[in-house]
């Protein structure tokens, strides 16, 4: 069997907008979106010990090849980063069309992803991409277990939990508490530098470069503006003390 | 502009935010909208859509939508934007709705913006309001091409009733695609509240996956005791089970606006956000400085909630004497 996990390379800490430039402050270290370490953890757990392979594909700047190789650390057998500037800025439609069609050379039994990439909180991509490939797609599973061709997931919904089944090949996206992702070892570091990992462009995957990034987009960011004011906000940090200063706080506030 | 809302229900109730957004599209007062009803008991709920201003609704009740399930639903929504050419298509998000709006996009080759909290028609474009990143910039969204899709965040409207009649009701039927009926639900669990409800309790403590285990929410409930509030928590400890299904607040759980909210160990997930943001007073505490929740907390406090929460309580035990 092959399972493929789409992962994200996001900006570390708090993502923010230059202020100058209103563009993603893309500076700082980059890292595996903490989502999708579940999905990679997932997949491991699949595997087991059985001769299943596990892809990690992402999409991304030269240096989400780093958030692949955590991947890999973790126990991924191989790595595809799809990287080209013709891709950048591309919007859901965009995106899921370059995905599909690097899942597509795969041919996977199993695709999973994360919950969210945590700087676009779109938590949508997954139903895109199994449009696009034609698989059943089955969201926010908290529970999931594969076998005989099929699998079988626990997740919630506003209503309750719901149990769902469906054929492979197939489509999941994983909820944070199906799992706590296990920590890459010394070994598992130093192996991820020998695993095979591929770098592909739009032509590799046989995308018309007018189909990705922002000439094969749908939507556009018009303007920009602050969030409205929060009056006096106030954090405190290193402080010692900080029970008495909560207790004060709630007492100037009159909620004692 | 021709708009196209799609309405979610279960049993004989249509879902509160997906009302909203129609109450939205209608006072937008740009064109006809219409409203799009799939699954068992459509029809019935039809002419509950009219008084909320939908001029015609859609009815699906294929066996194939029988399932509350998003793949043939997107056949079901291509075969309405198709036969009643609709340039824009509104969801309010929910589990369900948001797999929905995706797969249509891919299906139409259409934009999405998510996570939309308000629309407007600026020049007879329509404009949609999104803060990103963690709500730390707004964000006024548009669309090339068409059909605009858009999904707005839980909460974003009020349901308007009165603003409509009869409407006139449409019958539909979808051609299936293959993989659409793949998925099948094979049980479900609908979890009944028990004990206080959240949702009146002037003071909430909610814990989050910070506290470290199930056996630590003990912290949460003296706290909330000696608040005299209740206890709430994040979708990522009721699903590891730490705490019951009904103390969830969040997108797919509760919403509460209590005088004060406290939060332990929740990291500030906009679907966490989006059922507690109306509290009077936010504190939090997290060892994270750059957690999202600071950016919306009145207090926070970067720490342990292991070494602060204790304290805090026995403080406020003393002062209440
Ligand atoms: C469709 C959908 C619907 C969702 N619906 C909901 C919903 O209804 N409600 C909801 O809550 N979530 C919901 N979520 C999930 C949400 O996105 C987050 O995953 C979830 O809220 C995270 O929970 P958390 O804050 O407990 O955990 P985490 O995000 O893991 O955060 C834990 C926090 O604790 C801090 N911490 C760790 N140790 C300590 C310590 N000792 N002291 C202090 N702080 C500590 C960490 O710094 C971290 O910030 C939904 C997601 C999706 C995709
Ligand atoms: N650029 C990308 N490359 C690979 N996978 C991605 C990418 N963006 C998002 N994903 C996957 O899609 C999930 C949901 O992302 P989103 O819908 O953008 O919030 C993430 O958790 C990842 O599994």
């Amino acid at each position: 069997m092959r399972i493929a996990v789409c992962v994200k390379h996001v900006p570390e800490g708090a993502s923010r907008l230059d202020p100058g430039s209103k563009l993603l402050d893309r500076s700082g270290e980059g890292a595996l979106n903490r989502f999708d370490a579940n999905a990679v953890e997932a997949a491991l757990q699949i595997k087991g010990d059985s001769d299943t392979e596990v892809v990690a594909l992402s999409l991304g700047p030269q240096k989400a090849i780093d958030s692949l190789r955590k991947a890999l650390a973790m126990g991924a057998d191989r790595a595809i980063l799809v990287s080209d500037e013709a891709a950048a800025g591309s919007d859901l439609v965009a995106t899921s069309r370059v995905i599909a069609a690097a899942l597509e050379r795969e041919q996977p039994d199993l695709v999973l992803f994360g919950q969210q990439a945590s700087d676009a909180d779109g938590a949508v991509l997954w139903a895109a991409v199994a449009e696009r490939l034609g698989r059943p797609v089955v969201s926010q599973a908290m529970e999931l277990s594969v076998d005989a061709g099929s699998l079988r997931v626990k997740r919630q919904t506003e209503y309750g939990y719901d149990t769902i089944e469906a054929p492979l090949p197939a489509v999941v996206a994983v909820s944070d508490a199906i799992n706590e992702p296990r920590y890459p070892s010394l070994k598992g570091i130093m192996g991820a530098k020998k695993k095979q990992q591929d770098v592909l462009s739009l032509a590799d995957l046989g995308v018309d470069a007018g189909e990705a990034g922002e000439s094969g987009s749908r939507t556009t960011v018009l303007a920009l503006a602050d969030p409205p004011s929060r009056g006096d906000a106030r954090k405190i940090e290193g402080d010692g003390n900080a029970a008495q200063a909560i207790v004060d706080f709630l007492a100037e506030k009159r909620l004692l | 502009m021709s708009t196209l809302v799609f309405l979610e229900h279960r049993g004989d109730e249509l879902q509160k935010g997906s009302l909203g957004v129609l109450s939205k599209a209608v006072s937008l007062g740009d064109g006809d909208v219409a409203g799009v009803i799939a699954g068992e008991g459509a029809k019935a709920l039809a002419s509950e859509a009219g008084k909320f201003g939908a001029a015609k609704v859609w009815v699906c009740e294929d066996e194939e939508v029988a399932q509350p399930l998003p793949q043939p639903r997107v056949d079901v929504l291509a075969r309405v934007v198709a036969d009643g050419g609709y340039d824009t298509v509104l969801f309010a998000n929910s589990v369900l709705a948001a797999d929905v709006a995706s797969g249509l996009a891919a299906r139409l080759g259409a934009g999405l913006n998510w996570d939309l909290v308000d629309v407007e028609v600026q020049d007879g474009e329509l404009v949609g309001k999104r803060p990103a990143l963690q709500d730390t910039v707004y964000a006024d969204v548009g669309w090339s091409g068409a059909p605009r899709l858009a999904l707005f965040r839980a909460g974003s409207f009020d349901a308007a009733a009165g603003a409509g009649g009869e409407p006139e009701v449409v019958e539909v039927s979808a051609d299936y695609a293959a993989h659409s009926t793949g998925a099948r639900l094979v049980g479900q669990d609908s979890e009944q509240s028990s004990g206080p409800s959240i949702e009146d309790a002037e003071i909430v403590v909610a814990g989050g996956r910070g506290l470290g285990g199930p056996e630590n929410f003990t912290l949460a409930e003296e706290l909330a005791r000696t608040l005299g509030g209740a206890v709430g928590a994040t979708r990522a400890v009721v699903d590891a089970g730490w705490y019951p299904y009904s103390a969830q607040i969040g997108q797919t759980g509760k919403t509460v606006s209590p005088k004060l909210y406290v939060a332990l160990g929740i990291s500030g997930a906009i679907q966490h956000k989006v059922g507690m943001q109306s509290s009077n007073v936010i504190v939090s505490i997290n060892k994270d400085a750059n957690a999202p929740i600071f950016e919306f907390s009145d207090l926070g406090v970067v720490g342990d909630v292991h070494e602060i929460v204790p304290k805090l309580t026995e403080l406020i035990r003393a002062r209440k004497g």
